[in-house]
Order: C-alpha cells, then structure tokens, then sequence
C-alpha cells in the first residue's frame, strides 16, 4: 500500500511536470514595483475586459529591484515579460540582464509619481522646504561653523513658522524606490540649500561618502522607517495625531478626508503641479518589456500599445483619476513611437 | 489512668506535628492557579481584542449596496449595425454601461445633455455593470429589446458611504462622494431602489482594481488546489516515511540523522522552502509561475516533516502488545502494520495532517517567490493556471489605498478564520471519536 502511494505521488510529480513543460503559456505575466502595481492592475483589468481573447495578466508585487531580478533571469515562458520599476533600471542590473540572455530590453515611461508630505486632517497647515526636511530629519547638521549630531527636537526649532511638534516624521524604508526620491529631491537639496554641503566638502571626505553624510538620516527615533506601504504609514498617522507621513500623491488623494497635505517650497501637490515639474518631489514611473517574448507571448504587444494609449494613461485615463501623473502630450507620443520603432537599452 | 498517661503526651505533641507550612503551601497553591487564571485571561483578552476588530471591521463586507435599475436592453446601443445575427463578437464589446447610465439618469431624472451631472451620476454604479450586462446578454440574446429590473453594484465610494465609513462631516472637496452624490444616493434609498444586498460576490469575483467587484474566487480555488496536492502528496509520503522509520528501520546512526534532520525542517522558516520551489520546481523542472501546483507542491514541503513527527508519535503510542499479539496469530509484518497498528494511529495521523494542512493554508510567504502574491483576475481551471491563495489576498488587500478595501480585508481575514475553525474542529472530533487509551 505504501508503494503505490509513493509511486502515486511520483507518477503526479512526474505528469505534472511533463504537462507544464509542454503547455505554452498564454497569459502575460508581469512584476515588480508595488507603486506601479495599482496603475499595472488597472491596466491589466480593462485589458482582459477589452479583449476577450486574451487572458487578464497576472501583475505580481514585490518591488523594483525584485522585479527587475526575476526579469533578468533569462527568457523563456517560465520567466516574466514585464518588469515594473518606480526607478530607472541601473547599469549594473542591464549588464546582468544581458549576461543571462535577455539582450533586447525596451524601457517605457508611463508618467509621473509625486511624494507628498501629510499630516492628520486636523493639524494646522505646514508648509516645508527641502531645507526644513533636512534639518529636521537629517542624521548630522551644521551648528556655528561645525557637524553635529541634529540637535532639533521640535519643528519650530527648525522653521519658526511650523507648530511646536515633536519630529515624528514616518518616511519609507530603505528598500523603497520612494526612499530614493526622498533622498534626492529633499535632503540631497536642502543639504545643499543650507550650505550644509559646504561645510562636509570641508571635511577632506570623498565625494560618495561626502554625498551619503549629506543624505544620512537620524537614527534617534525621530525620523521612523516604514517598511510597510503607505497604509502602514496612515496607521502611524492615526495613532500619533502629531506625526508627518510620507504618501504617494495617489494614496494621499484617496484618503484626503483623513490628511492634509504639506506644501513644499509653497507649491501644493496636485496632478497639475507635478506634471508642469514645479512641485520638486517627483520621479518618473516605468516598466520594461522583454523583446524577444514580443510575437512568442499572445497579447503582449497589444498590452503594451494598449497601456500606452491615451485612452489610459492620458489626461482623462483611469490611471490619471488613481493619481498617476500624465507625462505631456509631446513625452506620450514619443513612447509609443520608441516602443513601435524597437528602441532598447543601450548597455 | 493507663489511657491518660498515653493519650497525654499525644495530646500535647499534636500542635508541633501540625505545623507542617499548611498555609504557606496553601497559599503557594492559590498563587498557582491565579497565575494560570491570569495567562488565560491574557490570552483571552487578546483574542477577544482581536476577534472584535477583526469582526467590527469586517462583518460589513458580506452586504454591497445595490441599486435597481430598470434597464432598457436597447438595440441601438447593443448592436447599432444590426449584425449580431452574421458577428457574434458586438455582443462583447458592445457599450453596456451607457444602458446603465441611461436607466439611472431617467429615474434620477438627470438630463443626458448635462455632462458633469452625467459624469458625476456614472459614479454611483459600479464599472463592473459591463461584465455583469455583457453576461446576461450573451447567456440570453433574446434580453434584447426588453426592459429588466436589475440590481447592479454601485461604486466603491458609493458603498462607503452609504455603510457610513466616509466622513461626510469634512469640506466636500476633501472627501470621494460629493453632496450631489449623497443626496441622490438618499434619494433612490428612500424609493428603496438602494439597498445592501448579501455580497455573493465576494466569493466568486476574482481580483480586481475595482473594490466592489473584487472577490476571493480566484484565492478560494488556488487554496483548494494547494490543499487537494498537500493532502494527496503529504500524506501517503508522510504516513509511508513514519511506518518504515517506526517499524522497520533499524535503530542506526543513519536513522538518527535522519530523525535529527526532520525535526530541523519542521522548524526552518517557511520562506526557504519558497527559494527551494523556486529553484527546483520553477527553474529546474520549467513548471509555470504562479501557478496552484508549484505553491501546493512548495506547500507539501513545508508540511511533510510535521506529519511524519504526529504520525510517528501516534504509531508510538499503539502498545507493542497489539504487535506481539498480531505477530503471535501468524500475521507477516505488513499484516501487523496495516491490520492492526495503523487503524489505531488513524486518528493521531488525521489530527496531525489536519493541523498541518491549517498550518499551510495560513502560509503566504513561501507563495511570494513563486509568483503567487499577484493580481490575478482569471479563475483558475488547473492547477497549471495562474491563482492565489487566501492570505495571500488578505495581504494584497491590506495594502490598497481605496477605503473600501479595509472592511474586504477584514472579511477575507474572517474566511480564512472560519476555514481553519472548522479544520481544527473537525480534527478534534476525529480525536475525540476514535482515541483510544490504554
């Protein structure tokens, strides 16, 4: 009896194995970034809904870099088509694309992502500059002439003008593509707006570390990782009606009647502000297809032609009303003329 | 006066032999138990606490609110070119939302020239009314031309907050209903053309970026898949692994090894047996991504060391006179095993699988590098196909920004409860049935 169940779950093994080895895969399979997955979803449905004679693809999550690794396993049914990045994709990452097979990459931009700062529904309105961000939330800051660990304790120590909080500031973690645009765009500037940056080139550093002391953030409890998503950080927010939390525009709009945004250098978030590039904290969003699966899986090239349609991520898309960011009219077509033309990366 | 003399002394010595701590270690007792009182009193309050917020969050997503529409199956809109006859296909992708529209815009009595009314009143049924008509349509084409009353689902929002959980009380501009909305949605709720129906949905759509139109279907079927391959692998391998170690194998230093090794792998985390899919099974054996049998095979790994550890205790504790007795009539050793010992270990062997396939069931992070934490709208048909499983939904959930994906969350949070209150009771009963103490 025992014989034949181990044979029995051998043969299993064995038919199940053979079959999806012969089965030709027939549903686009795409991963990565959890910023771009609520646009990849929306997409994916109203592609199933459009075509009924393709399979609804399957969109996983798990981050930029995640994504782009399992992309860069080779090619082949058994390996995805599409990567989705919050990033651009590093030269490091293409190199081992193209050491394991996948030669022919092209890279697509679908629009824009704002990160906004908030704050419970009934704080008083805050207006912050990259400067305010840095000295508050920065590991180390310049104190008469010299770099000290951040001293600050309230936001009006920081800016007269902001209450009398405690810093709490809940901002993404480190493995977020977010944390990258947060560093960049905020403490990377206002490091350099409060002359902060002069004082570190003082130090006889190099220029890498010379760059990380100035996007080093304070490891005393006041700034807080949030590993999670942004409903994580909305919890946090909840919890300490005193806190500043890091949202993506999308998350923010869709949850406007429990925060309220902060203006960064007097400009309010908005769709508007962001694509026009006056509200500073932005960063394009991408994905990236897989050439050589073009023609081999059904319906891919129709997926990519139809996400690039105007009809959704257009100024009156699906996408626009979630919160993605319409890239201008000019940049819209220029993607659809790249990805029709074959354009790839270039390693 | 012999009796006095000896009852005397006894008399006297008995308060020294009474001091024997009786208080002290009476007292020591009532600690003890008040301890216990008070670790069950914590553990119940926790439970408590988590069963009300699990509860008081999600018992709201088994109703949707629905408004009746009179919908008027009009031809001109369906099928304007009068060809379904010759081409099937504008059946399907006719424009089955403006019946919709148009039906809510006469009883709302809003004019189809006002467009911003007209946009702002699309919101308040749900997208998904296209699957919904295009499927009436194409069961009965013979729909076509008549005026039905339906019930279709309303928006996300729309739902929200007629459940009451969007804050009206805020400046209009800051919240996703507007006035406008809310005062047509109490105009239908007064006519009794909005209510809250039971949500059947919730079990049978499969994932969607529409709130109102996403369901566990996908995740129910990709979790019964996973178990149906956890039961039908785990348990002849498991059972036929613990016989041959019980009552075969010779005690050696290779049977120790082996004995030491499973009970490591009961312990490993279960995130190494979604790297070791990955690599044998997705990348070695070229089976799909994401697909139901890969996570029940993943989902068999992880089971296996902990069925054959209650298989091999249940076999233990069948009294070796049973095998003595069952040898001494004449019985070959198969015979004794089967006959005799693996009967009366039936039971623990049920407890302990059950318990395990629980333990699977609640599994999500083994499933994540296998491709199953994904968006997956197709129901499965195999277990080649693309699904999910249950708490991997509760996860994808959790991290949507709409509202209305809170109170799916805790709805699908008490699913999955409910599944694994019946895996253990039914496990229980089984015990309870067919112990036997000797």
């Amino acid at each position: 009896m025992t014989q034949y169940f181990s044979k029995a779950a051998l043969l299993a093994i064995a038919v199940a194995a053979s079959t999806g080895a012969a089965s030709a895969r027939d549903q686009i399979q795409v991963a990565g970034s959890s910023t771009v997955l609520p646009y990849a979803k929306i997409v994916a449905e109203a592609f199933g809904e459009t075509f009924p004679n393709f399979k609804t693809p399957v969109v996983e999550s798990g981050g930029s870099g995640a994504g782009i690794k399992e992309f860069c396993k080779g090619v082949g049914e058994n390996t995805i088509d599409i990567a989705n990045a919050s990033r651009a994709m590093k030269d490091t990452e293409l190199k081992s694309c193209v050491d394991a097979g996948v030669k022919d990459v092209q890279e697509v931009r679908i629009g824009y992502d704002g990160i906004v700062f908030a704050t419970d529904i009934k704080g008083p309105d805050w207006a912050l500059s990259p400067s305010d961000v840095y000295l508050a939330l920065a590991a180390k800051v310049v104190v008469d002439g010299k770099l000290v660990d951040n001293p600050n304790t309230k936001w009006n120590q920081v800016n007269p003008k902001l209450p009398d909080w405690d810093i709490a500031a809940y901002i993404p973690g480190e493995k977020h593509g977010t944390r990258e645009v947060f560093e960049e765009k905020l403490l990377a500037a206002g490091c350099e707006a409060t002359k902060a940056s002069e004082t570190i080139a003082t130090l006889g550093l190099d220029k890498k570390a010379a760059a990380a002391a100035c996007i080093a953030v304070r490891k005393d409890g006041k700034a807080i990782d949030i590993d999670g998503d942004y409903a994580e950080t909305l919890a946090r927010i909840d919890a300490n009606k005193t806190g500043v939390g890091v949202f993506g525009l999308a998350f923010y709009e869709n949850n406007a009647d429990k925060l309220k945004v902060a203006t960064v250098d007097g400009i309010v978030p908005s769709t508007e502000t962001i694509s026009s590039g006056k509200y500073p904290v932005s960063r394009p969003l991408f994905f990236y297809v897989k050439k050589a699966h073009l023609g081999v899986i059904p319906g891919l090239k129709e997926y990519v032609d139809f996400f690039l349609d105007d009809q959704m991520v257009g100024e009156d898309g699906p996408l626009v009303e979630y919160g993605l960011v319409a890239a201008p009219e000019a940049e819209r077509k220029a993607q659809r003329d790249a990805f029709a033309a074959g354009e790839t990366l270039k390693n | 006066m012999t009796d006095t003399t000896l009852n005397a002394p006894a008399v006297a010595a008995r308060p020294a032999r009474r001091d024997i701590g009786l208080k002290r270690r009476y007292a020591a007792e009532r600690r003890f138990k008040m301890y216990g009182i008070i670790a069950i009193a914590i553990g119940i309050f926790f439970l408590a606490a988590l069963l009300y917020s699990v509860i008081s969050n999600g018992y709201t997503a088994f109703w949707q609110t629905e408004v009746n529409l009179a919908i008027n199956f009009d031809p001109e809109v369906i099928d304007p070119d009068n060809k379904r006859a010759t081409d099937p296909s504008v059946l399907l992708t006719a424009n089955y939302p403006v019946l919709a529209r148009n039906a809510l815009a006469e009883k709302l009595g809003v004019s189809k020239t006002d467009r911003p009314a007209m946009r702002e009143m699309s919101k308040l049924f749900s997208d998904g009314v296209r699957g919904q008509l295009r499927e009436l349509v194409a069961a009965n084409p013979s729909l076509i031309g008549t005026t039905q009353n339906i019930w279709v689902l309303t928006g996300a929002d729309i739902d929200s907050a007629f459940k009451g959980q969007i804050d009206i009380s805020v400046e209009e501009s800051r919240r996703k209903v507007s006035d406008r909305q809310l005062g047509w949605m109490e105009q239908l709720k007064g006519e009794g053309a909005m209510t809250q129906r039971f949500n059947s949905g919730l079990f049978t759509y499969g994932a969607s970026s529409r709130p109102e139109t996403s369901g566990l279907g996908v995740a129910l079927v990709g979790s019964l898949y996973m178990m149906l391959i956890v039961l039908g692998l785990s348990l002849p391998i498991g059972v036929a692994a613990s016989i041959y170690l019980e009552e075969y194998a010779k005690k050696s230093r290779l049977t120790d090894i082996i004995e030491v090794n499973i009970n490591n792998l009961a312990a490993v985390p279960s995130i190494v047996f979604g790297l070791l899919g990955l690599a044998v099974f997705i990348n070695f054996f070229n089976l799909p991504r994401s697909a139901s049998l890969v996570g029940g095979l993943v989902l068999t790994l992880m089971t296996l060391p902990t069925i054959i550890i209650a298989t091999r205790a249940a076999l233990r504790a069948v009294p070796p006179s049973i095998r003595s007795a069952a040898l001494g009539v004449g019985a070959s050793k198969t015979q004794m095993v089967f006959h005799h010992v693996l009967p009366l270990a039936a039971p623990g062997i049920l407890t302990g699988t059950i318990i395990g396939l629980a333990h699977a069931l609640g599994e999500t992070a083994p499933l994540l590098l296998i491709g199953m934490v994904a968006f997956v709208a197709n129901s499965p048909v195999t277990p080649l196909d693309p699904a999910t499983a249950l708490p991997v939904q509760i996860y994808m959930w959790a991290n949507e920004a709409e509202r209305a994906f809170v109170e799916r969350t805790s709805g699908a949070i008490i699913v999955l409860l409910l599944f694994l209150a019946v895996m253990n009771i039914t496990a229980i009963i089984l015990r309870r049935r067919f112990e036997r103490r000797w």
